[in-house]
């Protein structure tokens, strides 16, 4: 599990020492090359003062050994001076200048190393004195100047780092408390508790997430709702042939006129196969229910399916199904299975409201899909919008209807993103259901 | 015993006329709240057992529209929710029983016959008048501890005068307790039917008022 906080702290803490990295380098640069100049400056200054100071080159003591005059105390462990004559003698250095000669250059700045040390030397020629004044310092030292003064920075900046971090830490956790607490209101949630969480209360930040989880929970509560609608009706829809099976056994044991007990027995069967044909709509909407949004979208050959699905079908004595030729090798795109149960369940549909007559299976003449239509006594045109409903079961309802055909037929068209569309018929009474390419 | 079935369920419905009419019954079976209203503003009963989902609305609409018209007709509901919200708002609407589908058809007979018991005021489960017993349950009738056999329909006829017999029961009356809609009435039938009974039970146990009908005669 990575933690937001962690996450957050590990990157503002690399970024602040990144930028004071940055900005120490920057200073350090910058420190350095001031100091240079400074430093260049005091040597020229200093070349020049002792240059002014030296008489001509005649003042050399009588023995021919140069003479050491002392330079300032402040300079004494920094600068160093030669007095050259122009003829290559030593005229004079300073206490702690070295004894070679400290550069060749004949005037201006030079770099150059004297016993083991790099010397940066600005000389002075005067013609007139015949002398040539050498002031130098060591690059060490200057290095270690601006050394000093990046510590100087630098030190007080880590102490302080720890501190920061502190800081930081803290404050990272007091930022993220609007979501330790939502996330300790949901963790405190009732399993059924759908309640939208508070957006007032949410920082702008967490809001999206909190209107996502808002969004779910909507969704959540109407799936639920849908699932205790629908095992309600099929409480209801499974208990009455339960109900009509028993009451109609018991009928037949205890009546004594075979009659009575064989019209008993007729309905008993005739319960049992409607009940074994709600179960099978029921475990089909569930099954479609259970699907999902990812179908195996195909060419299905509509004609083949149609007189598959309805040759296996038990029909009434007096129904007889017509299927357009038409429809032969006419393909929709679809998914095979949930086509297949439209069909049947249209079908079926279809026969139950008729003792007899025609069930026509159709393609449409501009291609757009195909139709059935039946002959029964159709839907009054208030209730049409009402049927695909699950469990409807309108005025015109057949005996064994379970108000689960259409639905299913609706739920597996959409599912094929195909549509359905019902209509009474124009010409007869009877009803026209559609399947249309969306 | 008449009894209306609002019941939309074509299986049940036939059980129950069939079933219910075993137990001495004659029922009368519609599937909507509006033919049952029809048959309710047409046709008296002894109880009524009513489904609760009806097509075209809930069972107990037409049973506040009875209990509005201070109809005090019993009702027995039948329903396959068997929420207790479900059975509260039933019994509260005017119901006087209560049944969860399925249900067993006897034990929906012996509620059927406590409710009408209790609307005709009695207590006992068991008609008794003079020395004649009629247990509405069995249907089986003893004069003086002797069983005699009676039709179906005589019993009926026997129940209906024994239920208040001091009150006078008309010809017509007692054809409607005696025969639903669709069965054809001979005109004569009650009187063959009495007559019978006054064969098998004592000549004098019935009484015939010329011109207003027939009601037990007061015990010795």
């Amino acid at each position: 599990m990575t933690s937001l906080r962690v996450r957050l702290f590990a990157i503002l803490l690399l970024a602040t020492g990144l930028i004071w990295l940055s900005a120490v380098a920057w200073i350090y640069l910058g420190s350095k090359r001031e100091v240079e100049q400074v430093l260049d400056t005091r040597l020229q200054e200093a070349a020049r003062m002792v240059g002014s100071l030296v008489g001509a080159v005649g003042g050399t003591t009588s023995d021919g050994t140069p003479s050491t005059f002392p330079g300032p105390t402040a300079y004494e462990r920094q600068l160093s001076c030669q007095i050259w004559s122009l003829d290559g003698r030593m005229v004079a250095r300073s206490s702690g200048a070295p004894e070679r000669r400290l550069t060749d250059a004949p005037a201006g700045f030079s770099e150059r190393e004297v016993d083991g040390e790099t010397w940066r030397v600005f000389t002075v020629e005067d013609a007139e004195k015949g002398v040539r004044v050498m002031v130098g310092d060591r690059l060490g030292l200057r290095e270690r100047l601006v050394t000093d003064l990046i510590m100087g920075l630098v030190t007080p900046a880590l102490l302080v780092v720890p501190f920061l971090g502190m800081l930081i830490w803290a404050s990272l956790g007091r930022g993220l408390r609007p979501l330790r607490l939502m996330a300790r209101d949901l963790a405190g949630r009732d399993a059924d508790d759908m309640s939208a969480i508070d957006a007032g209360r949410t920082p702008a930040e967490v809001r999206p997430l909190a209107d996502a989880l808002n969004g779910l929970f909507l969704k959540v509560e109407a799936a639920r709702r849908h699932e205790r609608e629908v095992t309600a009706f099929a409480a209801h829809e499974l208990r009455t042939p339960l109900a009509g099976l028993k009451t109609q056994a018991q009928v037949a044991m205890a009546t004594t006129d075979p009659d009575v007990a064989k019209a008993a027995l007729r309905q008993i069967l005739a319960a049992v196969d409607r009940t074994t044909r709600l179960v099978r709509q029921l475990l089909d909407a569930a099954r479609l229910d259970a699907a999902g949004e990812s179908p195996t979208l195909a060419e299905v050959d509509v004609g083949a399916l149609v007189a598959e699905t309805v040759d296996g079908m038990r029909m009434p004595a007096g129904v007889r199904t017509l299927i357009d030729p038409g429809l032969r090798g006419y393909t929709l795109r679809a998914d095979a299975e949930s086509l297949r149960l439209a069909v049947r369940n249209l079908h079926e549909n279809a026969v139950h409201h008729m003792d007899a007559g025609t069930v026509e299976w159709l393609a449409r003449p501009d291609g757009e899909g195909m139709l059935v239509r039946d002959e029964g006594p159709g839907i009054p045109a208030e209730e049409l919008p009402h049927v695909t409903t699950r469990f409807f079961r309108g005025r015109h309802k057949s005996a064994t209807g379970s108000g689960l055909g259409l639905a299913i037929a609706e739920m597996a068209s959409r599912r094929s993103g195909l549509s359905l569309r019902l209509r009474n018929r124009p010409d007869r009474p009877g009803l026209e259901v559609e399947i249309l390419r969306a | 015993m008449r009894i209306l079935v609002v019941e939309d369920d074509p299986i049940l419905s036939d059980g129950l006329r069939a079933g219910l009419g075993l137990g001495g019954a004659t029922v009368d079976c519609v599937g909507t709240c509006v033919d049952a209203e029809a048959a309710l503003a047409t046709s008296a009963f002894s109880a009524i057992v009513l489904d609760l989902m009806l097509p075209d609305g809930s069972g107990l609409d037409v049973l506040r529209g009875l209990r509005g018209r201070k109809d005090r007709t019993p009702v027995v509901l039948l329903t396959a929710r068997d929420a207790v919200a479900d059975r509260i708002a039933g019994l509260d609407g005017g119901a006087d029983d209560y049944l969860g589908k399925p249900f067993d058809l006897d034990e929906l007979s012996a509620r059927i016959r406590a409710v009408v018991r209790r609307a005709s005021g009695r207590a006992a489960a068991v008609l008794e008048h003079g020395g004649i017993r009629l247990d509405p349950g069995s249907l089986a009738v003893t004069v003086d501890g002797v069983p005699v056999g009676l039709s179906r329909r005589e019993v009926m006829v026997l129940a209906a005068l024994m239920e208040r017999p001091d009150v006078l029961r008309s010809k017509a009356e007692l054809e409607e307790r005696l025969y639903g809609w669709q069965e054809e009435v001979e005109s004569n039938a009650v009187e063959v039917h009495v007559h019978n009974l006054r064969a098998k039970i004592g000549k004098h146990a019935i009484e015939t008022v010329r011109g207003l009908g027939y009601r037990m005669r007061a015990s010795a």
